[in-house]
């Protein structure tokens, strides 16, 4: 008797025990939100004054992280280094949706290297809070915003609310090698169509060197469609759009076709092994973006140009048309609506895009107006430079085209996963234009956008 | 299983299952993994066994246990980090055994990870981590069929091969079908091999190459989980078919 009142004791315990995990478990998966109206335009946590703010940043990041860290001895700060997003792997995404499923553990800063994150971390996902904080509505001083350069927030605004910091702006100028150009006799190339005629005759008279290259899978859609006006990345409302039939678009696979076969693009990717080896003596010019400078030229792993040789030139365009140039990138850093520390991450905000350090530690052109000027400043007078440095990049900081869209989805695995390939295997672009735009429509579609 | 039949905590039948296949990614990662499937049990099986048979029959003790070290050695070698041993081994600008691969006509990387040679990538990654514990299993089961079989067989006259086709080989059965169950079900979990790849070569490897990539994009890119649930259940009842059908066939749960 007394054991099977024991036994019914037991179980009736365990009942509970399990209703209560069950319990447990449903409201620690359900991720919704329970913060409270911060007046910042979006549910905060409750704030704990001195917590400890979590920042992810990639490598290229960390300096300027640690330098925050150094100068703000008051302010704890855990610093976590991942891959930025890089080649548009989605770690942050992926990170996010699992910290949504579980109801904890987001970073409260996060540096991401796509500048279209915000097109899903200011959106509400399965019932859970948008990730990324809102900036403009009372969390971050206008006259701070106010500091950035025109358009630089662009890209992570929705709706009027802007939801991420632009680290650096990545306009595509045009690199060049003066010792290379005067010796062959050559001029700096003003337009596409100088660029294609550079082309022929450079493969004709001195084969080997390079005008560029279309390995890697940012420079295709971002340097070149971009810059060429190509509207193959379009985003209106909901409704997103691949034209490759474009007179634009048509004409920039008529010119990479051309020059991949004449040998003065090649597919090597800047980043690859061997292309220091292969081709740092060899490049005569080559479109590409603002970061160039700190990533390659100036970087001792890399290119390391002497200094004196490499110069940037306005960007090119079509003969007769507007004046425009791409984009590549420009991290963006992002505030964790789910932060319980808001006021750290605000001085930390300021400090990586709008102070001299960051001036000092960025690779690129930083976003901030006066964190440009001075880092403009430092970089011309550093004599490294051949040319007007500063000239040519403001122009192409004023000039990035407008057409191009910002999904929730990178142009990057498309070109990747179809134009790379099928030009190593010896096809053209134009070969591959139908498979690329079907790619591009059916990512769109499975991301939910309306396709035309 | 939840999952894969609701949609925000709602029952939708098989509303989750008919927009996977839909999806524009699911047939070729199904071809994909099927041929990779294919390709990777018959190569398994076939060089497992005969592996194992030549190891058996070295008579030679030192030789034998040398060999048997030297088949278990790449098995040490976990998941991930083989694939970044094969990327190096891959890469014709840096590779060891960059001849080979320019005898097939690869000169670069992003043309040694066409998507026609990844089957066959794959396999080979596969096979080396995994190969040599399943020779060792196999050259245990040689050692348990009984000396007097063997040597009856020897009496009446059969050679190194016929006692290996007619005697050892189907003495072997339910351990073959027992490393083809186990072998389907690593084989159909393709992931870490395609995705390490996916990320090393920037995008050139689709990263919806495989059903279980297909079923994490699902997951953590569409914020799907509801879809990617439908993924992995197809995955289940699929492997589970085919390994019922090896269970069956092989007699794994016939007594003796």
């Amino acid at each position: 008797m007394a054991t099977q009142r024991r036994s019914r004791r037991f179980t009736k315990t365990l009942a509970i025990t399990a209703g209560l995990a069950a319990l447990g478990l449903l409201s620690a998966c359900s991720g919704g939100s329970t913060g409270t109206d911060s007046g910042f335009g979006f549910p905060s946590a409750e704030q704990e004054d001195g917590s400890t703010i979590t920042v992810w940043v990639d490598a290229s990041r960390e300096p300027i992280a640690k330098a925050f860290q150094e100068e703000n001895p008051d302010v704890p700060i855990s610093i976590e280094t991942y891959d930025g997003n890089s080649g548009g792997s989605d770690t942050f995404k992926t990170k996010m949706a699992l910290f949504d499923q579980s109801g904890e553990g987001w970073p409260d800063v996060v540096f991401s290297t796509q500048t279209n994150d915000a097109s899903w971390a200011a959106k509400e996902t399965n019932g859970n809070q948008a990730f990324a904080a809102a900036l403009n509505k009372g969390y971050l001083d206008q006259s701070f915003l106010d500091g950035f350069t025109d358009g630089a927030l662009d890209p992570m605004t929705v709706d009027g609310t802007v939801y991420g910091l632009r680290n650096d702006l990545a306009p595509v100028v045009l690199w060049y090698n003066k010792p290379l150009l005067d010796q062959f006799g050559y001029d700096i190339p003003k337009t596409w169509e100088d660029y294609e005629a550079l082309s022929t005759k450079l493969a004709a008279e001195h084969p080997g060197y390079i005008l560029g290259t279309v390995g890697d899978s940012f420079v295709g859609p971002y340097v070149y469609y971009w810059g060429a006006q190509a509207p193959i990345f379009q985003l209106d409302g909901n409704t997103f759009s691949s034209n490759f039939d474009d007179e634009h678009s048509k004409k920039m696979t008529d010119l990479l076709d051309t020059m991949v076969a004449n040998g003065t693009l090649v597919q090597d990717s800047v980043f690859g092994s061997d292309f220091v080896t292969k081709y740092s003596d060899k490049i005569v010019a080559m479109p590409g973006p603002a970061w160039y400078s700190g990533a390659l030229f100036q970087n001792p792993d890399s290119v390391n140009a002497p200094a004196g040789t490499i110069g940037a030139a306005d960007p090119l365009y079509w003969s007769g048309e507007d004046e425009v140039t791409g984009n590549v990138g420009g991290g963006v850093w992002y505030a964790s609506s789910h932060s319980k520390n808001l006021a750290a991450v605000k001085t930390f905000l300021e400090f990586v895009t709008s102070s001299d350090t960051a001036a000092k530690l960025n690779a690129g052109l930083p976003a901030y107006d006066s964190a440009a000027s001075t880092w403009l400043d430092t970089q011309a007078a550093s004599g490294f430079f051949a040319g007007d440095f500063k000239g040519s990049v403001q122009t192409a900081a004023s000039s990035v085209w407008g057409g191009w869209g910002f999904p929730s989805f990178s142009p990057e695995t498309a070109y990747a996963s179809v134009v790379i390939p099928a030009l190593a295997s010896g096809k053209t672009i134009a070969d591959v234009v139908p498979a690329w735009q079907e790619e591009i429509l059916n990512e769109a579609q499975v991301q939910g956008y309306d396709t035309k | 299983m939840y999952l894969a039949f609701t949609k925000n905590g709602a029952f939708v039948g098989a509303d989750n299952f008919a927009k996977v296949f839909d999806d524009y990614r699911f047939w070729p990662a199904v071809q994909h993994v099927a041929v990779f499937v294919l390709i990777w049990l018959i190569s398994l099986t076939v060089l497992v066994v005969l592996m194992a048979l030549i190891v058996h029959a070295i008579r030679v003790r030192w030789a034998s246990s040398a060999v048997r070290f030297l088949y278990y050695i790449p098995g040490a070698l976990a998941g991930a980090s083989s694939v970044m041993l094969w990327l190096f081994l891959l890469d014709p600008t840096v590779s060891p055994v960059a001849w080979v691969l320019q005898l097939f006509g690869m000169e670069t990387f992003v043309q040694t990870v066409a998507l026609d040679n990844l089957p066959v990538i794959f396999t080979l990654i596969a096979f080396w981590t995994g190969a040599g514990g399943w020779i060792i299993i196999m050259y245990g089961a040689l050692n348990n069929i009984p000396v007097e079989v063997m040597e009856a067989a020897r009496i009446d006259g059969a050679g190194t091969i016929k006692t290996a086709w007619h005697i050892q080989i189907p003495l072997m059965r339910k351990w073959i079908s027992y490393m083809a169950v186990m072998a389907l079900a690593a084989g159909t979990q393709l992931f870490v091999e395609p995705r390490v790849l996916s990320q090393a070569s920037k995008g050139v490897v689709p990263p919806d190459y495989s059903l279980n990539q297909l079923a994490y994009l699902f997951a953590f890119k569409q914020n799907d989980f509801n879809g990617s649930a439908a993924i992995s259940l197809l995955l289940l009842v699929v492997a589970a078919g085919l390994s019922a059908l090896f269970v069956f066939r092989g007699g794994l749960f016939e007594r003796d």
